[in-house]
């Protein structure tokens, strides 16, 4: 796997691609130095993965192969952690995130009509992000919000007790924007 | 650090406190619900009334009634306002002189509060979860003082063995056990892990009590450590928690600034450090070879047990991992003894248990209660029943829990009576449902949680959850027959019988005891024709 992640690396290379490597990206500087206050420690893949898809806004492939050479690991294993947390996405979100609570509480109180709603509105299911680009819906296990059931989180902020009609008029308002 | 200067550092605190407090809740339920500006409103009416010499506003962390924040408490008359606004908050201050405050009063004597019994929660509401000297204040880390200079590591194993206490987790394996056999591991390094990946839906007791006094849990650790011989700590909490997160980790600097964790502990030749590790979403990861798994920065798969990890957990070395509300129990028993312990709750199960009362039911937010009270006094008497309609069934347990049916209301809540009924007692989640709800829904809505947290990695589990996910889908489509019926029966019993962990094992318990209390729902959605033929369920 190490091989691959080396033929991987020199056919960008040979592209030559301008876009961003880890010279000229900022991103990865950032990502250097947690990677250095772990001291280059393996136990340490998870915490550097929150920390890269943080400034990243996703894992994509270039980003999980450079974490993988700077913590002289195999390629399979990075991928094989980034693929198994569900915080973890391999794949770019939209501009707006809007994540639905399915826990338990929730759930009796009606986040899936909440959800079902939102699917319908949106043409997306959840896990997906529309083809504009600018939403992003997704299902929650459970936030710990059950005093308020039902929860959403809109753009990282959490709202309690809300109704399909509340949530589809945030939607909404964020859609119009242009 | 040492005892004299622990006690100036509360006496200095206990003289800045004004002598009028109003406590604002500033945990993620009342937060979603715009408390900070609520507490900044109120931050302003002291500064224009002119009454800031004799009263302040203190953030503090969940006060349990949440379904009804954000709230706000002044002390010493102990008011309570319950879904305080920004615009209607000044008028709690005006009301301090004279004026009258606006907002809803909360009745503070209400069964829901009164029926209580805080041990672990006794600080919480009261003390800023930010500040280590509002928990010095309140005796804070005297139990560690205590513990490293009045006691031996043996003794404080048998303190603990003695309070009867049960892991909170769930299991309800007795916790002085677990600390004796790591204790005596032989090997120089050992860990003691704070198991914070509450994943149970429905459950937030931990969240909560990491956010409103996570001093309580790093002193309980700390204890641990001396007892069993660590120097070494983790918290894994889970990254849906961050202000939980965000609350440790000042926490942590706090107590090492003062020499309370780090090296040479009130200059004593114990050293103790935490670390916190941030899960990233696997519910699996509760599991405790999973954790550990996790913490390695590997795929939070189990392995199987034994070795279990009190012999071989992190790393190969010894290591004690206990839940978040154990931990939190520790400190209490050490400062008034395990006799005084042994006093609260039943005879197998001792001291009290944090319940997430949520769901269909008036009252809902986090309840501690003396183990031993029914389910009937939770639901009925704290909760105050359901809104408009009659409770069908209490879930407890999470998805490795069951449902228990409103006959069985009178239940006392201990580990053994509810694993008599087919539920367990879990981490503390406790859900209300009331006759709307459809309990062959309910279990499929558990399965299709287990169905997506499954690890893989054992095949009853990876498949078996993924059969009878369909199989209950087949049901609630009214397409199934007896057959299909028998089929998911045996099929919970194997995949229950034959996985390798916590989540395979319990993955089939909500369809059992739905089936065992509730089969009239699913005999009603089997086809037609073959209702004719005998069902024996």
């Amino acid at each position: 796997m190490q091989s691959l992640t080396a033929e991987a690396t020199k056919t960008q290379k040979s592209q030559s691609t301008p876009k961003k490597t880890s010279e000229t990206d900022k991103r990865f500087k950032t990502l250097d130095i947690t990677i250095k206050r772990n001291h280059y420690r393996q136990d340490a893949l998870i915490e550097i993965l929150h920390k890269a898809q943080e400034s990243f806004g996703y894992l994509e492939p270039e980003v999980l192969e450079y974490v993988a050479r700077q913590l002289k690991l195999p390629l399979s294993r990075v991928y094989g952690v980034a693929t198994f947390y569900h915080l973890f996405s391999l794949k770019p979100s939209g501009a707006h995130s809007c994540v639905v609570c399915l826990g338990t509480a929730c759930y009796v109180k009606g986040s899936g009509k909440i959800m079902a709603a939102l699917e319908e509105e949106l043409g997306i299911k959840a896990g997906e992000t529309t083809p504009d680009d600018k939403i992003s819906l997704m299902a929650a296990r459970c936030l710990g919000a059950c005093g308020i059931a039902p929860a959403i989180v809109f753009d990282g902020t959490v709202a309690g007790k809300q109704e399909p009609e509340m949530v589809l008029e945030r939607i909404k308002a964020w859609q119009s924007k242009t | 650090m040492d005892w004299t200067n622990l006690l100036e550092i509360a006496e200095t605190e206990q003289k800045r406190q004004k002598s009028i407090r109003v406590h604002c809740c500033t945990s993620t339920g009342c937060r979603a619900a715009n408390s900070l500006s609520v507490k900044q409103n109120l931050d302003n009416a002291v500064a224009e009334s002119g009454l800031g010499d004799r009263v302040e506003v203190i953030g503090v962390g969940c006060m349990g009634f949440c379904g009804r924040g954000p709230l706000v408490q002044v002390d010493p008359e102990d008011l309570l306002y319950e879904e305080v606004t920004p615009e209607n908050a000044p008028s709690i201050i005006e009301a301090l002189d004279g004026g009258e405050a606006k907002p809803i009063k909360g009745d503070s004597q209400h069964p829901f509060f009164s029926r209580q019994m805080k041990i672990v929660r006794q600080h919480t509401g009261k003390v800023d979860p930010e500040r280590i000297e509002e928990y010095i204040a309140v005796g804070g880390y005297q139990s560690l003082y205590k513990a490293l200079y009045e006691m031996t590591p043996e003794q404080v194993v048998s303190e603990i063995g003695k309070s009867g206490l049960r892991g909170r987790g769930g299991g309800g394996y007795p916790t002085g056990l677990k600390w004796a056999t790591v204790a005596k591991m032989p090997g120089k390094q050992k860990y003691v892990i704070c198991n914070g990946d509450e994943g149970d839906p429905g459950a937030f007791m931990d969240r909560s009590v990491l956010e409103s006094d996570p001093h309580l849990v790093l002193e309980g650790m700390a204890i641990a450590g001396y007892a069993v011989g660590a120097d070494h700590g983790y918290i894994y909490v889970r990254a849906e928690y961050p202000l939980a997160i965000q609350r440790l980790q000042k926490a942590i600097q706090q107590a090492k600034k003062y020499g309370i964790l780090g090296s040479q502990i009130f200059e004593s030749p114990f050293d103790f450090k935490i670390d916190i590790r941030i899960g990233a979403g696997a519910f699996v990861c509760g599991e405790e070879t999973a954790l550990i798994q996790s913490i390695e920065g590997k795929r939070g798969n189990p392995v199987p047990r034994p070795p279990y990890p009190a012999e071989s957990g992190l790393w190969g070395c010894p290591t004690l991992i206990n839940n978040v509300e154990t931990f939190a129990n520790i400190a209490p028993i050490i400062r008034e003894g395990a006799e005084w312990y042994v006093s609260i709750g039943t005879k197998n199960s001792k001291g009290t248990k944090i319940f997430a009362l949520t769901g269909k039911i008036r009252n809902n937010g986090l309840i501690e209660v003396p183990m031993g009270i029914t389910l009937r006094e939770i639901v009925e008497e704290m909760g105050g029943g359901v809104p408009n309609g009659e409770v069908k069934a209490v879930q407890t347990g999470g998805p490795s829990g069951g449902c228990i049916p409103a006959s069985l209301l009178d239940t006392p809540v201990d580990y053994d009576s509810l694993n008599k009924v087919g539920s367990m007692m879990g981490s503390g989640g406790m859900v209300v449902m009331d006759r709307e709800t459809n309990m062959v829904e309910v279990a499929r809505f558990y399965m299709e949680f287990c169905r997506g947290e499954t690890c893989g990695k054992c095949v009853p589990c990876r498949t078996g959850t993924v059969q009878l996910y369909s199989l209950l889908t087949k049901i609630l489509n009214k397409q199934a027959t007896k057959t299909d019926l028998e089929k998911l029966e045996t099929l919970s019993y194997m995949v229950k019988e034959t996985s390798l962990c916590g989540l395979g094992i319990s993955a089939p318990n909500p369809v059992l005891s739905t089936l065992r209390y509730f089969p009239q729902e699913y005999l009603e959605l089997i086809q037609e024709d073959s209702l004719n033929s005998k069902v024996t369920v």
